[in-house]
């Protein structure tokens, strides 16, 4: 079931996840492969689906985005609500980075982007409490955030 | 600071980060050096820090994701420094993240499957310092997940 990865894959999935635009010959070069051989090791690792594509690393209050809020969401009439529902609604809007569907005491969990507090009041007046079936929300503002490299 | 020329470029290449530049360049009506200078700004100013390969842990077989809600003791000054010093020694440990509300630190956790999720767990999670309580989110999917900013 787990692909079968050596040393110089795991090398190779944890310089991409610091710096994907690095070539195959410059990523060749620093592992001792060829740039060739480089190439069609990143390949097989992104058919075999461990590698899915690529994300921009951006300065968000640079771009004017001075708040980042996750919600726990519990659903208010659980079987009443269709999930689809309410997954559908919340995707569409646009400052929800991501919703994640969960077991513990909150059913979503989602990542909020605004312009600053008052922004964000709006988002979650107009957007948020008004999702079809939303219930209990709990708000924490993001004050820190760091992205370890994993298991690799 | 940032104009509208260098929204567009962000949001296009936010949209399709594997656009080549003279793909990119297309799509934002620009000649390769300019697009390029842009870029370069960007980078230079900060605002474009990095581009990540993202990877799929599932795909490398591990298959459980638990989000893990900590509240510290905070009348230890030094709670969060040494919590998060100590968290990041764990390799399972994605994501680490501080707030201001109910929850103080939320942790990203996988592993391979429950058996292995309870050995992190009980070996690792359960002695990081000053913990006051901890509630455990466990993943069923991902519904949307590209972290985009709505530029």
């Amino acid at each position: 079931m787990t692909p079968d990865l050596d040393d110089i894959d795991h090398n190779l999935l944890r310089a991409l996840s610091v710096d994907a635009t690095q070539s195959a010959g410059a990523l060749g070069r620093r592992f001792g492969l060829s740039q060739p051989a480089t190439w069609r090791r990143i390949r097989r690792l992104t058919d075999l689906g461990i590698i899915t594509g690529r994300r921009l690393d951006l300065d968000k209050e640079k771009l004017g985005f001075g708040v980042t809020v996750f919600l726990g969401v519990k659903l208010a009439t659980k079987g009443r609500v269709s999930l689809e529902d309410f997954e559908r609604a919340v995707t569409a809007i646009p400052e929800v980075q991501t919703v994640e569907h969960v077991l513990g005491m909150y059913d979503y969990r989602l990542r909020v982007t605004a312009r600053d507090i008052s922004d964000f009041e709006r988002v979650l007046r107009r957007r948020i409490m008004t999702l079809p079936g939303v219930g209990d929300v709990e708000a924490n503002v993001l004050l820190s955030e760091e992205r370890r490299p994993g298991p690799l | 600071m940032l104009d509208d020329l260098d929204r567009r470029i962000l949001r296009t290449l936010q949209g399709d980060p594997d656009l080549s530049i003279p793909d990119l360049a297309d799509h934002a009506g620009l000649t390769v050096s300019r697009l390029s200078r842009r870029l370069d700004r960007l980078r230079d100013n900060g605002t474009l820090r990095a581009q990540h390969a993202v990877i799929d842990w599932r795909a490398l077989g591990y298959s459980v994701e638990v989000s893990l809600r900590v509240t510290l003791d905070k009348t230890q000054t030094r709670a969060f420094d040494d919590f998060i010093e100590a968290a990041r020694d764990i390799p399972e440990v994605l994501e680490i993240q501080t707030f201001l509300g109910r929850v103080d630190v939320r942790l990203s956790v996988i592993a391979r499957d429950m058996a292995h999720y309870q050995k992190i767990y009980r070996s690792h999670i359960l002695i990081l310092p000053h913990i006051n309580d901890i509630e455990a989110l466990m993943h069923v999917a991902r519904i949307k997940s590209d972290q985009g900013l709505p530029l």
